[in-house]
């Protein structure tokens, strides 16, 4: 895809998680979901190989930081892989469309997730599962700054850099806020791009919004032996003003007048049309 | 998995982890299809000789309980079988909520292992104890909880685990007793009995099983016969067996766990809502941390030696 194809995708994706905030009239995680959807248009427009294949032919994303599901499930719906019956079930009763993935390996969930640390436990698994059969996916995860405060994350990120796992990407989507508050005030502010570096990785730091970037960022071949992170920096809420940085947004229920000036601004953003 | 007549006596004196370990060993050399993971026990898990000879089917993911279940689960995600292994209470507790999440609620191929479970770290002391084990992977929705009770039936039962396509918990207890001398038939969910009687019907679970058979050699000393179930798996229970004592004055149950929510728990939900139930002893236990000490030290702190056994029978029985 072009530069321009995938800021269109990730305009449509971001309008599709405010449709389907508004319409399930209920609370959703918001900000995080906002905040990586650039990472996500990338990743499944033109990253992940193999998308409905076979386990051992595709590659494998795990969405670590569960709550962004709205998110993923918006990405899945704009790429034709989640029909618009499925995802009027949006937090419907009995619905898997709910708050956190529940594991589909159909279209390509391959995790149930919302306990926070577990998924790149999981993914180092898979990546290793790869480097042990000798298969060529690829394994990628993006994980929250929140999240990071689990001591679980740095068990696996020290894993993948002893197994030598060049198959495996974390990517942090660091929007700087958790629930409750900003990530500096409640736990441990550390410079991850250090941190992940003293763990024995490569890593890009980049903006998380900046399509150019997060594609050479994702598209960098792996050095021999050495697991890749990215630092994406990020603005949670990005794309919505009265959303941006204000972490109210973090679970909240959408009303008429949000939704209405959410995508008045979505549409005269228009990303060069 | 072919066993020798040999192997039986041996396996049984060497212990349950190295049991262990020469079961995975054996099995892996005629079905080199899964993979054994450790968190740092890698030696005190009997699992030297596997790792040595098969390191690419073996993984070390250091002291981190709850990455070994996470990375666990990546490895099972094709259907591989996983043998994921630690100290009891570790493996349970300090990853029970990586165990829900991935072997639970994803419900992936996983057998985690509870190594030294029941009072078998003995003067590790109570931080290695296993007491709470069996009641936190059996309320775990799905899982099968597995106790073997001597060496030969922890071969039986990883050979009947890797089989098994589902998650497992595997609580392996202390003792080199021999339970049995002979190759037998193993299923899960099906009990075993090891001894027949009238009077008293035990059943117990793991290596617990050997001084349960010694209380009931010393209360037929004293004319009451007892029938001797190796219920080796705690969920599901064999509700066929449960059902044929409903004649019993009394049925026993011995476990190396805190008196609640293990195998007596297991067996009075089971009665608890049925019209025919016999009354239940229950030992174990008995909702305390024990002093660290010998094994043999603590069976007696914890009213579980044969003598013990059979004198707390003797006295309910005789309330009749």
């Amino acid at each position: 895809m072009t530069n321009k194809e995938l800021e269109k995708l990730a305009l449509a994706i971001r309008k599709r998680v405010l449709r389907m905030a508004y319409e399930c009239n209920d609370n959703v995680h918001m900000g995080g979901a906002l905040s990586m959807v650039d990472i996500l248009a990338v990743l499944y427009g033109e990253v992940l190989r193999g998308i409905g294949k076979p386990y051992e032919e595709r590659d494998k994303f795990i969405l670590s930081k569960g709550h962004g599901a709205l998110a993923l499930f918006a990405t899945l719906g704009e790429l034709g892989i989640l029909s618009e019956e499925r995802l009027s079930t949006y937090l419907a009763d009995g619905s898997n469309l709910c708050a956190h993935p529940v594991m589909e390996p159909e279209i390509g969930i391959e995790s149930s997730n919302g306990s926070l640390g577990q998924g790149i436990s999981m993914a180092v698994g898979m990546a290793l599962s790869a480097k042990r059969k000798k298969r060529d996916y690829q394994v990628y995860t993006i994980i929250g700054n929140g999240e990071s405060n689990e001591g679980m994350v740095w068990e696996a990120l020290a894993s993948a850099a002893q197994f030598k796992l060049d198959n495996f990407t974390v990517i942090l989507d660091h929007n700087k806020f958790q629930n409750d508050g900003a990530s500096e005030k409640v736990m441990c502010y550390p410079d991850y791009k250090e941190c992940l570096q003293a763990f024995g990785y490569h890593v890009d730091e980049i903006d998380g919004h900046n399509i150019p970037q997060i594609q050479e960022a994702l598209k960098n071949a792996h050095a021999d032996n050495i697991p890749k992170a990215i630092v994406a920096n990020t603005i949670k809420g990005y794309g919505i003003s009265f959303m941006e940085n204000d972490n109210s947004w973090h679970h909240r229920r959408l009303t008429q007048n949000n939704y209405e000036q959410a995508m008045k601004e979505l549409d005269e953003q228009g990303y060069g049309d | 998995m072919e066993i020798k007549k040999s192997e039986i006596t041996r396996w049984a004196a060497m212990g349950p982890r190295a049991a262990f370990g020469m079961a995975v060993l054996k099995l892996y050399e005629e079905e080199p299809d899964f993979f054994v993971m450790s968190a740092d026990l890698g030696s005190s898990s009997g699992l030297a000789r596997f790792y040595s000879k098969y390191p690419d089917a073996f993984v070390n993911v250091g002291i981190a309980e709850q990455n070994l279940i996470g990375v666990a689960a990546g490895l099972a995600k094709d259907g591989t079988p996983v043998f994921a292994t630690s100290f009891a209470p570790f493996i349970s507790m300090r990853a029970s909520e990586q165990i829900r999440m991935n072997m639970g609620y994803m419900s992936l191929n996983i057998k985690a292992v509870g190594l030294g479970s029941g009072l078998a770290m003995n003067t590790l002391g109570a931080s290695h104890f296993g007491l709470e084990d069996m009641a936190v992977m059996r309320t775990i929705p799905g899982m099968t909880v597995l106790c073997p009770s001597d060496g030969l039936q922890i071969a039986k039962c990883v050979e009947a685990s890797k089989h098994y396509d589902g998650p497992v918990y595997i609580r392996l207890s202390g003792g080199a007793d021999i339970i049995y001398e002979d190759d037998f038939d193993y299923e899960i969910g099906k009990a075993i009995i090891t001894k027949q009687g009238n009077d008293v019907a035990f059943i117990a679970t793991g290596s617990i099983i050997s001084q349960t058979l010694k209380a009931a050699d010393l209360l037929e000393e004293k004319g009451i016969t007892c029938k001797v179930i190796d219920m080796h798996t705690v969920k599901p229970l064999d509700k066929d067996i449960l059902n044929s004592l409903t004649e019993y004055k009394l049925i026993v149950t011995v476990e190396e766990h805190n008196i609640f929510g293990g195998l007596g728990s297991a067996v009075a939900e089971y009665y608890a809502n049925r019209k025919e139930r016999p009354r239940q002893l229950m030992l174990g236990v008995n909702d305390f941390y024990p002093h660290p000490g010998k094994y043999e030290y603590l069976l007696n702190e914890c009213g579980l030696t044969p003598e013990k056994i059979s004198e707390r029978v003797m006295e309910t029985y005789a309330e009749g």
